[in-house]
């Protein structure tokens, strides 16, 4: 599957590391739902960590991504804005 | 909903969108394209500011860093003659401005981060950019308008997705960049008006002035220093010596009645 992290570009993971992809998701969602800082903390670097270790797709490759993260450097109150999709997504 | 998913939904309603307006999906093709050169125009300019900033704020560091220089310097010539009490003025202020310049400094790695990051995306769009092109021509040249769609919606969502991505990373360099203006902007006024030398808001005038002073009462020793040392050529090459022990000529002074009145050593004392 393909990930994009916002601001860094495409990454290619394999398929059968999914469900490990899901687990760590669901980490930062329960974070960011809860607004626990301090799980936010570790849980969003877990998996910003976990797909750059992927392999990176070429910049001239026209692909969609399967799953799409916020920026590395997002904070939790930017993230909840992100995920919400009230107008921060230009184009 | 998880992050990921959210997200992702979020670009491919906007995918979408885009798509929905088309009638022959191959005439979107091209306004698509335009659209793409329109990003990368922008992205450079986005790249092109965030330098701009970044040399602003090198800009106000280094007057900064010099006016804590000579705040230094002036302590040292306060402890020189002994005014403990200005020196220690003038260290305060200077530790006020440090302040500053840690703030600065701060903002200087924050934007060369941005400015990094957009050339990146810029290369990165220009790329995909390039990619959409190659294959515009391709869908035009080889399909009908009902054969096209499909390849025209897999074009489409994987330029859509990273023209999302570029125009929220430009978003996200203006904001940085706007908020530092207005610092900046501040900065520029303190420094213009002068008010950083007042930093500890002490008054400060009468103590800047006694520096500056001590300062020129110092300049006024040295010139007369090297008058004297005119008016005396032959005893040149002894001053010279005179760091040599044994070669030294204590009463060099008394060689020359003119000197007394003007020994700045006196007027220190």
């Amino acid at each position: 599957m393909i990930v994009r992290i916002m601001g860094e570009g495409q990454y290619r993971l394999p398929d059968e590391k999914l469900d490990q992809l899901n687990a760590i998701d669901s980490d930062l969602e329960r974070a960011v739902s809860a607004g626990d800082q301090g799980a936010f903390g570790m849980a969003f670097p877990a998996l910003l960590e976990f797909v750059r270790s992927g392999e990176r797709v070429a910049d001239d490759d026209l692909h969609d991504s399967d799953a799409i993260l916020p920026p590395g450097d997002s904070t939790l109150a930017e993230m909840r804005e992100l995920i919400s999709g009230d107008g921060l997504i230009a184009g | 909903m998880s992050i990921f998913k959210r997200m992702s939904t979020i670009f491919k309603a906007k995918a979408n969108t885009a798509l929905d307006k088309a009638e022959d999906p191959r005439e979107t093709l091209d306004y698509s394209y335009q659209k793409q050169l329109e990003l990368l125009q922008k992205v450079r300019r986005g790249v092109a500011d965030v330098a701009t900033s970044r040399k602003r704020v090198e800009l106000q560091a280094s007057q900064l860093q010099s006016q804590s220089q000579k705040l230094q310097d002036q302590a040292q010539k306060a402890l020189s003659v002994g005014r403990e009490d200005l020196a220690r003025e003038a260290l305060t202020r200077k530790s006020g401005l440090q302040g500053q310049i840690d703030d600065l400094t701060a903002q200087h790695a924050q934007l060369q981060g941005e400015e990094e990051k957009l050339t990146l995306a810029s290369q990165r769009l220009q790329a995909k950019v390039e990619s959409f092109r190659t294959r515009k021509e391709t869908i035009k040249a080889t399909y009908t308008a009902a054969e096209a769609q499909t390849r025209i919606n897999e074009a489409f969502s994987g330029i859509s997705e990273e023209m999302s991505d570029v125009g929220l990373a430009v978003q996200r360099a203006e904001d940085k960049t706007q908020q530092m203006q207005a610092r900046a902007g501040a900065i520029d006024e303190l420094l213009a008006s002068g008010a950083l030398d007042d930093a500890t808001g002490t008054s400060k005038d009468s103590i800047t002035l006694e520096l500056e002073r001590m300062s020129s009462n110092s300049d006024v020793e040295n010139e007369l220093a090297a008058m004297k040392a005119q008016l005396a050529p032959a005893e040149a090459p002894k001053q010279l010596s005179q760091d040599a022990p044994g070669a030294a000529q204590p009463q060099q002074p008394a060689q020359q009645p003119v000197q007394q009145p003007a020994r700045p050593q006196d007027g220190d004392a």
